[in-house]
Parts: C-alpha cells; sequence; structure tokens
C-alpha cells in the first residue's frame, strides 16, 4: 500500500523508472544495430570526428595481446595519458596517467599520485584485450588517448579528476543535464555509481543546482567542501548544442552525451551512451518524464541541433525549489 | 503496436494454457494436488464347481455399463482354460472353456472399479417391448393391475412408483396376490414387475449389482429394477418405490440371464468378494484418458521412463525460478550477478537445504574469491586465470566434501553439485566489482545473489507446485505469458521508490 503511494508520488514528479525506460524509450528509439557506435567508444569517436566534432586525441590503439608491448612506443615522451577500453561500461577498466616518475624509470604517475610500473600497467592493458571489461567477455581493444586538463572553475569542486557533463539527449532535444565531480572515494573518476558526485544543471543557463551523492542529496564537495551550486559552466551553449548533434552523430533517440571541457580546447565529446543512468534526475531533483512528453508535443523534425538547443534552453528552466510541492492527502 | 502484441500472444499463452490445464483437472480427472488418493474397489468373483466328465464350457456375466462407476482394469485367474470375453444380448460375458479336466474347479473373474460420478448410462434407446404371453387367469389379473395402475399415474415414473407401491401393500389386492404367489425370491419379484410393465408397453429390467464396501468376504446380490422412459434409463427401488439408486451401487448385469451358466460341472457356487485399496488418483486419471484415447497423455511426462521424469520434474522448475528471477530484477529491483546465476545455485540447494546451501555457498565464493586475488598478483592472462579459479574451485569443492566427511557433516558432501562454471564466473565477476567499485558493492550485489537464489529456492522447492508443474506443465505457457507481461512493465521498481525518493523531497 506505501509502495503504491509512493509510487503515485514519483508518478506525479515525472519521475522515469528504469522500467519505463529501457521498455518505452530505448527499445523504442534506439535499434540494437546502432549500439555498436556508442558501444565502442573507438567507433564513436571516428564518428564525431567525422562530423566535425571535438573529441580527444586518439595516441593509439591496442588490439592484440602482441600489441601490449607497444605501450611506450605509442606513448612516447607524453607526460599524461588515458587508457581505457573500447567496450567498456560504466568507467571500468579506465586509467588515468598524469605523470612519470622521475626517479624510478618506466612508472607513471596515476591521478590519485601512487606509482605504477610498466609491466603493471601492461598487464592491465592485457586484461582489457582480453575481454574482462568488455559487456560480453569478448575481446576488445584498448584506447590510448589525450589526457583532458580540467577547465580551472572546477579546481574547486573537483578531486583528483576531470569533471564531465552529461546530457540526456531525447530525440535530438538535450533535455537534462548534469555534471559528474569527482571525489576521493570515486577514484578521481567521474561516474555516480563509483562515489562521484552529480550536480544538476539548469538547462536555460548552465548553472548548477545541487548534488547528488550516492541517492543523497548534497549541497557541497564531500572533500573540497566547496558549494556545488552555481558555478556557471563555460561554453555551454556550445555543450548543448554538441550534445544535441548526438542523434545525427548515432542515429540513436534517447542518449546520454558525456563532454569534457579542456582547458586549453574547450568541449570535447568523451563518449556517449544509449543507455544513460537515471540518477540524473535526482541531481536535477526532478523527473525526466514531464520533458520527455514536452519534447514530443515540440518536436520539429525540421529543427537543426543549434534550434533544438534553443528550444530546450527556452522550455527547461529549472525549478529553483529543491522539492516539488505535492499534496500529502492524494 | 508492439504492446499490443504481447498482450494478446500472453492473453493467447495464458488462454491455451487455463484451458488444457482445466481440462486435463476436470474432465480427465488429473489431480492438481500430489497424494491425492482415490478409493478403488477390486470386486472378485469365483465360481466353483466339480468338473464333470467331458468337455467344460462357463459363462460369466460381467458388467457393462455402470453409471457412477468406472473400470481400471479387469482381469481373470484360471488354469489351463481358454477365455474370451463376448458381447451378448444383456451386455457381456465371460467365458471360459477347456476340453478335459477334472475335479473340484475354481475360477476367478476380477474387476477393479472407481468412482465416478460423471460415469452415466449412455444406452440405446429400447424398442417398446411385446406384449408378454401370459395364460390365464394371470392374464386378467396383469390386465386388471395396468388398468387400475395407469388411471392412478401420469407417466412411465408414476406408473412404475405406483406399481411398486402396490407389489409391497401388506394387503394387496387378489390379483397381485396371484401375481406375487410365485415370487419367493426379491430377483423374482422384480422380475414379475418387468412383465406388468412390458404388458402396459414400458420397457423394464431387471438389474443385478453389488453394494460395495469396505471389505467383504461374500456379498449378496441386489436385485434393482430399471425402466427406460424413452428417453433414458431410470432407477427404481422394488422394495419402496422410490427412484433410486442405492450409494455404491454396481451394476453387474441386465436381463434375466443367470449370473453363471456351467456346462460340464455341477455343484455350482458363486461367490462375491470386495476389497476396497486406495489408488493414486494420477494412475486413475492415466488410464482413463487411455481408455479414451486422449493424445494428451500420450504425449504426458508420465510416459518418460521414471528416471527421465525425475530429471523433468526439476527441469521444470527452472522456469518458476526465471519468473522469480524477473521479479526481483523489474519489480522489485534488486541487484544479482549474472542473469540466471541465481536460479543455477537455488537448483544445487536443493541438495544441500537451504543454511548449508548459503554456508557451502558463502564458504566457496569467500575462498575462490581470495585465490582468485592472490592469483591476480600473478598478472596472469584472463582466460588462463579463469581456469586456474576454475580448478582451485574444484579442488576446495574437493577438500570441503572429504573434511566434512571426516567431520561427520554429510551435507558438505553434495556441494559437489554446486555448478562450479557458475561459481568461477561468480567469483570473476565479484572480484571484478570488488576491485572496480569497492568491496560494498561486490558484498551488496553477492547478498543480492544469494537473496535471489534463497527465494528462488524456496519457491521452486515447493512441493505441490512441482507436482502442479510436472501433472499440467502447460502452465509453463502461462508462466511464459506472464514473463512476457512482465517484460513490457513499465511501472517503478520498488527499489527506485526510495532511490528517487529526493526528488519527490519526503
Amino acid at each position: 500500500m506505501i509502495s503504491i503511494i509512493a509510487g503515485k508520488h514519483l508518478a506525479a514528479a515525472g519521475v522515469l523508472g528504469l522500467n519505463r525506460r529501457n521498455v518505452d524509450f530505448i527499445m523504442r528509439l534506439n535499434p540494437r544495430r546502432l549500439y555498436p557506435r556508442v558501444d565502442d567508444k573507438l567507433i564513436t569517436k571516428q564518428l564525431a570526428l567525422d562530423a566535425g566534432m571535438a573529441v580527444p586525441e586518439l595516441y593509439g590503439v591496442i588490439s592484440h595481446q602482441a600489441d601490449v608491448r607497444r605501450l611506450s612506443e605509442i606513448t612516447g615522451e607524453r607526460e599524461s595519458f588515458v587508457i581505457k577500453p573500447a567496450r567498456g561500461s560504466g568507467g571500468d577498466g579506465i586509467v588515468v596517467i598524469t605523470g612519470r616518475s622521475h626517479r624510478k624509470r618506466r612508472s607513471y604517475r596515476l591521478a590519485s599520485g601512487m606509482l605504477i610500473s610498466e609491466s603493471e600497467l601492461m598487464h592491465h592493458i592485457s586484461n582489457i584485450v582480453s575481454g574482462q571489461y568488455s559487456l560480453s567477455g569478448s575481446p576488445d581493444s584498448t584506447l590510448i588517448e589525450y589526457c583532458v586538463k580540467f577547465d580551472p572553475m572546477f579546481a574547486e569542486v573537483s578531486y583528483q579528476g576531470v569533471p564531465d557533463i552529461r546530457v540526456i539527449v531525447y530525440r535530438g532535444y538535450p533535455i537534462m543535464a548534469m555534471v559528474r565531480l569527482p571525489t576521493r572515494s570515486s577514484d578521481g573518476k567521474a561516474n555516480l555509481h563509483r562515489g562521484a558526485v552529480g550536480a544538476g544543471i539548469d538547462i536555460s543557463s548552465g548553472e548548477t543546482l545541487t548534488g547528488v551523492l550516492g541517492d543523497d542529496v548534497v549541497e557541497d564537495h564531500p572533500d573540497t567542501g566547496a558549494l556545488i551550486a552555481g558555478l556557471y559552466i563555460p561554453h555551454w551553449d556550445f555543450i548543448l548544442q554538441s550534445a544535441a548533434r548526438g542523434l545525427e552523430v548515432t542515429g540513436l533517440g534517447y542518449l546520454g552525451v558525456d563532454i569534457v571541457i579542456d582547458r586549453d580546447r574547450g568541449p570535447l565529446i568523451l563518449e556517449m551512451n544509449a543507455r544513460p543512468g537515471l540518477n540524473i534526475q535526482i541531481a536535477n531533483c526532478s523527473g525526466l518524464s514531464s520533458r520527455l512528453n514536452r519534447v514530443d508535443e515540440i518536436f520539429d523534425p525540421k529543427a537543426d541541433a543549434a534550434r533544438r538547443a534553443e528550444v530546450c534552453r527556452q522550455e527547461f528552466p529549472a525549478q529553483r525549489q529543491t522539492a516539488l510541492p505535492l499534496d500529502m492527502e492524494h | 503496436m508492439t504492446r499490443r502484441y504481447v498482450y494478446i500472444i500472453s492473453a493467447l499463452l495464458a488462454g491455451i494454457s487455463l484451458a488444457t490445464f482445466i481440462y486435463k483437472w476436470q474432465v480427465l480427472g488429473f489431480p492438481v494436488t500430489r497424494d491425492q488418493q482415490q478409493p478403488v474397489w477390486t470386486i472378485e468373483t469365483s465360481i466353483r464347481f466339480e468338473a464333470g466328465p467331458g468337455s467344460i464350457k462357463v459363462n460369466l456375466q460381467i458388467p457393462t455399463l455402470t453409471p457412477g462407476f468406472r473400470t481400471l482394469r479387469e482381469f481373470n485367474v484360471s488354469k489351463g482354460y481358454g477365455f474370451s470375453l463376448n458381447y451378448v444380448s444383456g451386455g457381456r460375458e465371460a467365458q471360459w472353456a477347456v476340453r478335459r479336466t477334472g475335479g473340484r474347479q475354481t475360477l476367478y473373474y476380477r474387476r477393479v472399479v472407481y468412482e465416478d460420478p460423471a460415469s452415466e448410462q449412455i444406452d440405446t434407446t429400447p424398442p417398446f417391448p411385446p406384449p408378454p404371453v401370459i395364460n390365464e387367469p394371470l392374464r386378467t389379473a396383469v390386465e386388471v393391475i395396468v388398468a387400475d395402475v395407469r388411471d392412478r399415474s401420469a407417466d412411465t415414473a408414476s406408473f412404475t412408483t405406483e406399481l411398486l407401491r402396490r407389489f409391497n401393500d401388506p394387503s394387496p389386492g387378489s390379483n397381485i396376490e396371484l401375481l406375487l404367489a410365485d415370487a419367493n425370491t426379491s430377483a423374482r419379484f422384480v422380475e414379475t414387475a418387468t412383465i406388468v410393465l412390458a404388458a402396459a408397453r414400458i420397457p423394464a429390467r431387471l438389474i443385478r449389482g453389488v453394494i460395495l464396501q469396505d471389505q467383504q468376504r461374500r456379498v449378496d446380490l441386489t436385485p434393482w429394477l430399471e425402466v427406460h422412459d424413452g428417453d433414458r434409463w431410470r432407477y427404481f427401488n422394488p422394495n419402496t418405490g422410490a427412484e433410486e439408486l442405492p450409494d455404491r451401487y454396481l451394476i453387474w448385469w441386465r436381463g434375466n440371464q443367470p449370473l453363471v451358466r456351467v456346462e460340464g460341472g455341477s455343484n455350482v457356487e458363486v461367490n462375491f468378494a470386495v476389497q476396497k485399496n486406495f489408488l493414486d488418483s494420477m494412475s486413475i486419471a492415466e488410464r482413463r484418458a487411455q481408455v479414451e484415447g486422449s493424445l494428451l497423455v500420450d504425449f504426458s511426462l508420465f510416459s518418460l521412463p521414471i528416471q527421465t521424469q525425475a530429471v523433468y520434474s526439476v527441469l521444470l522448475m527452472i522456469p518458476i525460478g526465471a519468473l522469480i528471477m524477473v521479479v526481483m530484477r523489474n519489480i522489485i529491483g534488486i541487484d544479482a550477478f549474472g542473469t540466471f546465476m541465481p536460479v543455477l545455485i537455488a537448483l544445487s540447494f536443493r541438495e544441500t537445504r537451504l543454511l548449508w546451501g548459503i554456508v557451502l555457498f558463502t564458504l566457496l565464493v569467500t575462498l575462490g574469491l581470495s585465490i582468485r586475488f592472490l592469483l591476480e598478483r600473478l598478472r596472469l592472462l584472463l582466460v588462463p586465470r579463469l581456469g586456474a579459479v576454475l580448478i582451485v574451485v574444484v579442488i576446495l569443492m574437493l577438500v570441503i566434501s572429504v573434511v566434512s566427511h571426516k567431520l561427520g557433516l554429510e551435507t558438505g558432501l553434495s556441494v559437489a553439485l554446486f555448478p562450479m562454471v557458475i561459481i568461477v564466473m561468480t567469483i570473476e565477476r565479484m572480484s571484478v566489482v570488488w576491485e572496480e567499485r569497492g568491496a560494498g558493492d561486490a558484498i551488496r550485489a553477492g547478498l543480492g545473489s544469494l537473496l535471489v537464489a534463497a527465494v528462488a529456492y524456496l519457491a521452486m522447492g515447493m512441493d505441490w507446485l512441482e507436482h502442479l508443474i510436472f501433472a499440467f506443465p502447460e502452465l509453463l505457457l502461462f508462466v511464459l505469458a506472464v514473463v512476457l507481461l512482465l517484460g513490457r512493465y513499465t511501472g517503478y521498481r520498488l527499489t527506485e521508490l526510495r532511490r528517487f525518493r529526493p526528488i519527490v523531497g519526503d
């Protein structure tokens, strides 16, 4: 009985549940044959490049065990780079190298400051290639790419890592966004389920709202103590437009687009996701359903990405309260 | 659109499933619970006689149409006799024949029947009987009685009742006294009534049968009156005129023929004995369906060899486990390793029982996980590492079995039934999650798997459910329909109610 009432409250707040997301949006709008475009980061990167969008530069790909020893050849003299499985999910298997040890040769410094030897790193790559992190366990490729340097505006609200911006794009309309801030417990990674803080973003202005840690609402960053709300995301208009173009790039009607802001190169498309998570609703203190419905009403097949982003800025201003008003008697 | 197809397909599946289920349950009488026992009666007719010189032929009247009863089987016991079953005018006859024999002979005919209220007498409508040839003065007496009774009755039933009332009157009229002068046995009494009914052009028969009681060594046959009202046969108590049949009255034969005719023998004695037993309803239902030639039973699981049946009684529960899995995932929203790993774990719990199953599983996974962390340091390639964990798991199972056996804990032996490959994959997944997302997530998902496995075990272990699915495998289509419907369930998961609470803000 209690659960039925709670369910009604959620529905009234327009909260989208996993089952409905899967059945009504992912299965309906995301044809399975298009999945490789987002599940394989190598393909995503190429598609984004073809569309003229900025992505982190790819240094090299390791697809076979025999190539693992080419690691140092690929990285060359670069101080920092990122190693990630092409078909990993949820940030599993990603290693961020931020520097090299000066005392010990052939050893790298992780984002956390710890050192990792080259052989350990090669073992990790070998695991990736074997398919340890790929969804089906099938052999995978390892991407070695540019390590993003975060924009100084995020220095206060992230711990040893690069925050990224997740935008939910429905039929080409960027309807909801959040910024994911790494924490000590997330090991410098920007994945919510690892303990990163998610902060909702006002679509109309690009201003951050309150954050969510786990399933709880937080006001300030757990490590730095800085207030999360009230930050203005730079290049917001460009970010929204890039996200909106995700529809044309991938063909997927329900999409999560991950964008990072590099200090030097500006917003870069990091990856895209055909099954974006639902915690973004908690970060925004707002349900997705009402916005999804609104897009169905205003959908215009002729609108281009810029137009769609513009429409969303008008349509979805954040509501400045932490809770929706609810009549408890119903 | 897709949603509508799912609804239609589910409705079709559920319809087929339930229709077959109800047919088998209600019409074929398949029991819905195990150990439903139904009484069956064995009626044994023994015929004893002195064999005379020359060939011997014995004819015994045996049941044909038995309202209220169905026959499970019939057989005869006789040494050296040829046996045949023949249809004759009054019903069926068993015939024994032998060319030469001597001394005291005993022949047995046994029939095993069970009660079935649905069994009705389906018989052809008899022609109007010819007027009986009766000599005077009885002829006048019969005519007077018929005319009298006809005046005081409206139809066949009331005619019969009125006639029997007069027959049983302590001071009947002179006509009836005259008529009943010869009726020294109750069978003769009923036969006389059939003559009067024949004179009134009403088809009537003397029937004789056995009233079945728990155990009787010598049973007397009870005569009864059967009258056809132009539509169906009706039964009248010859002693009261009431239209009824005694409880558990098995009609043995109809008509005036003697029960047994022995040619070439003398000193004939016939005895009926009744024995009540209980039989599994399942075998009765199967037997009945065989008699009716129902395809549903020809293809039933009970036609498989017993060992295969045992395998299937387990396998058929897997869909129930799958249903539990779907509910736990999509309705409740519990995290677990592997889609159907918990169901397979639940299967192995069948042998270990729940508590031991959880203890052994936890032990195995914990030990395997620690070995896996040691192997991680050796930096092995993925597949060799999985192979190594598999070998270690097998060795651990061996050790657990031997140690628990030494300690006298026999349940420990059943650890061998755990699906080791599944456990290896669980260990691998769990260690990856452990490293990637921390011990909390790994342990939470591990406990989730155990919880789902325990619930699946409890559901799959329900004895009545196992019997139900085994006797009515078509119910799996219903499970399929439910799973298809759940496949389009778009409501919230129970865990989401808690998860999204901050949005509603209470």
